[in-house]
């Protein structure tokens, strides 16, 4: 065991939901974009220049699992690992998944999506309900997680 | 847990504003006076301390008086670690979206071939 096991263990539970509104397409086409895996891998998982895959497993069904593997340029390596459990074609998809940094479990979570019609396009209505574990506090201090966070919210309002 | 949305709410109102997000990204550097943190801004004391003031409602900023001084500072307590982490999770959801919506608008009819 390392010093990792010295932490001070707590879970936070949080609820969030982001909804996106997307015009001339279908709810299905929205679906589709995660019901397969050149779907999903054009916006979940990357490209993208900041990391590199290192393992990759997608079986999309009631029961299947997802797996992605990558590490960031940084040297951090993330692990995301899925289990589907309820798939409606078209309509719904609920998953569980936990989420390792450096192989440290920082949440375990239930995310639900929801394909809408919204007059000509679809409306995506993603929810999280997740336990966020003691594994996240990492050497980072809590003033520098703030600024972090401040930047990425900085950065919405401005996109 | 506290009411993530309310703190988020007025956070989110805070940061709407350029002048505070510029205020707040100076903070980000470092404690300043506030009349350190005025000086950049083309405007008056007053509308700067009305700016903190807002910052300082979204607990995001605190400042303390010390002297005749007025101290500003990021305030980390607004975020517990946790808040911190379902927060940025809620940003990266929102980041994977709009690259959907991005990847939706290219390829309509469905996945490139």
């Amino acid at each position: 065991m390392n010093a990792q096991t010295t932490l001070e263990r707590s879970v936070a539970h949080g609820v969030f939901t982001v909804e996106r509104t997307y015009p001339s397409v279908t709810p299905q086409r929205v679906y589709d974009a995660f019901a397969t895996e050149a779907g999903k891998d054009a916006w979940f998982s990357g490209p993208n220049e900041a990391w590199d895959i290192v393992e990759r497993k997608f079986d999309f069904r009631v029961g299947g699992r997802e797996r992605l593997v990558g590490k960031w340029k940084t040297g951090m390596v993330t692990e995301f690992d899925a289990t589907y459990f309820d798939v409606v074609p078209g309509e719904r998809i609920v998953y569980a998944y936990e989420m390792r940094i450096d192989g440290r479990k920082i949440s375990v979570s239930l995310a639900t999506f929801e394909f809408k019609a919204a007059g000509a396009g679809a409306k995506l209505i993603m929810t999280e309900q997740g336990a966020f574990l003691d594994g996240y506090d990492d050497a980072g201090s809590r003033e520098r997680g703030s600024r972090e966070i401040v930047d990425k919210l900085s950065a919405y309002l401005e996109g | 847990m506290p009411a993530a949305g309310a703190d988020l709410d007025l956070m989110f109102q805070a940061l709407a504003d350029p002048t505070r997000r510029a205020m707040v990204e100076r903070l980000g550097r470092g404690p300043t006076s506030v009349s350190d943190l005025a000086q950049p801004f083309a405007m008056s004391l007053p509308a700067v301390v009305q700016h903190l003031a807002v910052l300082e409602a979204s607990g995001l900023v605190a400042s303390e008086k010390v002297g005749r001084v007025r101290t500003c500072r990021m305030e980390p307590a607004a975020f517990s670690l946790a808040e911190q982490w379902i927060n940025q999770r809620r940003t990266d959801w929102e980041r994977r979206l709009d690259r959907l919506g991005e990847h939706l608008r290219q390829h309509p009819q469905g996945e490139p071939k």
